[in-house]
């Protein structure tokens, strides 16, 4: 009878060892630290010549074109950006527009829930004859001359050197001078964190060479975002070539850095 | 119609609200009672004498509560010093902090100084805490020789006339808060601070006049009617530039017929037709120009005097209410895309509420009952003749 005994001893201690290794192995794995993103595959570069190297915050130039005659209304680009930023319902850092024109040159503009459910049947609020419709995705502008930043009495919306108009929620006073300042309605005061809110162009995922998200999710290619210290970059080339590239309300002199190929004079 | 409606989806709210109202009206209040104030005591008006010095309580005790609404209106009010730590030098609200501070020492040194004869009267006569606060409010000097008195007189000249521009900046300043917004085509005017200006004159000097006669009437005390004569007809002057302003900035730009104009047409003629058009300008500005038309060139019975100079007080204390609600509410009823407007709709216990504001209008005349009991608000025997 001692033979049965001897071998369930062997595999109990066997058994015991095995346990002991998985622990010890996987105590060490919480220990040991690690390199960060190890074992993850890594998100192929978006932005060519980011990675790698230093950010040099002082020759960065970027740029954001919209072609107004790729856009379709699906609303990718406003569910992309919710989801990056968590956007509280019945504010927009990002949104579209629907354009429409009947045969009496009447315009009708909509832009339901900011287009997010993107635009999937027509208007049934109007009975005229339609002309022409386009869509307009609307974003911030990145001025160069903001004036949400010339009026902001603390200093928490700042232009980066690198030309990205961004707000320091740490110090915003939430005063909203910022939104009645911004000539695009770009802004919103945020109701969870009580202070001004705005698209950033993703600085967050440019700084890592990732395109925008809403720039990346646009499955016609109809907002384009680039270096423009690229020379190979798109929106290096079209604002270098002969397109007819616009940037909206051009008189209140705000400089914007959004351009918008194919824009309409009915467009505000 | 509503289907050409169209206001960009962050336009929907106005995030200015009721207080952002309020503010500018309880600043205007201070700046119209301080004028008359600096009528007196720079300007040697001596018919303004009896209110004198109820001018300059009324100025402090309203100035000391017009910082509330701001308060009330920030989204993080406990960052509000951030304002004076950090302030933005390129942005005109930041100097909100420093002007507001200026104003507020100016004119409690101004009424310390005014009633320091009195003061020190009181604190001879008063025993216990009371004596005590009329020590340190008189610094611990009871010298009333002639020659520190004149020297008061004229310490107060010039802390009044240096009050003039502070007051003028106080306000003019909160005028081109609004100016300055060159996003908003019915706000983006040099005329905004002008506008601003001397509707707050209008407005304080109407507070004044209408809290005068029925503070004298509830306490049973006869009504100088000299000076409430003077002051309507200082009144009539300032009502006529503010809304000669207020109607040429309408009228300018609709004979210009640029892009403003039609961006602002549609705003005053739609949502603000009935709020401007009917109560702003013809029930409230063209009525009590009448009014004050005949208060000023008719020899008029004191009482009936006394009775429309109170009725057109009120009035005109409505007309800057109202030309504040449609800058600053009407205003941004305009959405950017010039296509549509939003509306608003004043809650009841909001932050920015009707009960919140009830109550903020209300404190004010709380602090200047509390101040009464340490300033007497009227002159008495010898003080009132000398």
């Amino acid at each position: 009878m001692g033979k049965p005994d001897a071998k369930l001893d062997k595999e109990r201690r066997a058994f015991i060892k095995k346990v002991l290794n998985g622990t010890i192995a996987g105590s060490l794995l919480l220990v040991i630290p690690m390199p960060i993103g190890a074992g993850t595959p890594e998100v192929p570069e978006q932005i060519p010549g980011i990675r790698g190297k230093k950010w040099d915050m002082f020759h960065q130039r970027f740029a954001f074109i919209v072609d107004i005659t790729r856009c379709i209304g699906c609303g990718s680009c406003c569910v992309a950006d919710r989801r990056e930023f968590n956007v509280p319902e019945g504010y927009y850092r990002t949104w579209v527009e629907r354009y429409l024109k009947d045969f009496n040159d009447q315009v009708y503009v909509d832009s339901p829930h900011g287009g997010f459910d993107g635009y999937q049947s027509p208007r049934t609020d109007i009975d005229v004859e339609v002309r022409d419709t386009f869509f307009v995705p609307k974003l911030c502008n990145m001025c160069k001359e903001p004036p949400c930043v010339q009026v902001c009495p603390v200093g928490a919306t700042f232009k980066t050197p690198d030309g990205f108009v961004l707000v320091d929620r740490e110090r915003c006073v939430g005063c909203a001078y910022c939104i009645q300042a911004c000539p695009y309605s770009s802004r919103y005061l945020d109701p969870v964190t009580r202070t001004a809110e705005k698209c950033t162009w993703c600085y967050h995922r440019v700084r890592k060479g990732l395109l925008p998200a809403c720039v990346n999710v646009c499955p016609t290619g109809a907002r384009k975002f680039g270096d423009l210290n690229d020379k190979n970059s798109e929106v290096y080339k079209l604002l270098h070539e002969h397109e007819v590239l616009t940037v909206l309300k051009k008189d209140m002199g705000t400089y914007p850095a959004l351009y918008y190929k194919g824009l309409r004079r009915e467009v505000v | 119609m509503d289907a050409l409606n169209f206001v960009f989806p962050n336009d929907l709210h106005v995030h200015w609200s009721m207080m952002i109202v309020l503010y500018p009206y309880l600043t205007g209040l201070v700046d119209g009672s301080f004028i008359v104030a600096a009528l007196y005591y720079v300007f040697g008006v001596k018919s303004l004498k009896p209110i004198s010095r109820f001018a300059l309580v009324f100025a402090l005790a309203f100035l000391s509560c017009a910082m509330f609404p701001l308060l009330m209106h920030l989204g993080r009010p406990e960052r509000n010093f951030n304002m004076m730590l950090t302030p933005s030098p390129t942005s005109a609200m930041s100097g909100a902090g420093f002007i507001f501070t200026v104003a507020i020492v100016l004119i409690g040194l101004i009424v310390l100084l005014v009633y320091r004869p009195t003061l020190v009267k009181l604190r001879l006569k008063t025993k216990g805490i009371m004596k005590i606060l009329y020590r340190v409010l008189t610094m611990d000097s009871t010298n009333l020789s002639p020659e520190s008195l004149e020297l008061d007189r004229k310490i107060i000249k010039f802390l009044v006339a240096i009050g003039i521009p502070v007051a003028t900046v106080l306000h003019g300043y909160v005028g081109f808060l609004f100016g300055g917004v060159k996003a908003n085509p019915s706000w983006s005017t040099p005329l905004m601070p002008v506008i601003f200006l001397f509707s707050a004159c209008v407005s304080g000097i109407s507070a004044l006049v209408l809290a005068y006669i029925v503070i004298k009437k509830i306490t049973k005390q006869p009504v100088d009617v000299g000076c409430v004569r003077t002051c309507i007809n200082v009144l009539a002057g300032f009502f006529i530039l503010a809304f000669s302003f207020e109607m040429l900035e309408v009228f300018s730009h609709s004979y210009l017929r640029t892009w403003y104009h039609h961006a602002v047409e549609g705003l005053l003629n739609g949502p603000l037709f009935y709020s401007f058009w009917v109560w702003q300008v013809v029930i409230c500005s063209v009525l009590p120009l009448l009014l004050l038309g005949w208060l000023c060139l008719f020899k008029l019975k004191d009482s009936v005097f006394k009775f429309f100079a109170a009725a057109v007080s009120f009035i005109l204390l409505l007309q800057v209410l109202l030309m504040r609600w449609n800058v600053v509410i009407g205003g941004q009823l305009m959405s950017k895309s010039t296509r549509g407007y939003t509306e608003f709709h004043p809650e009841w216990f909001d932050k920015e509420g009707i009960l919140a504001i009830i109550v903020l209008m209300t404190l004010p005349f709380i602090v200047l009952y509390i101040m009464s009991k340490i300033f007497p608000l009227w002159l008495e025997g010898e003080e009132a003749s000398s």
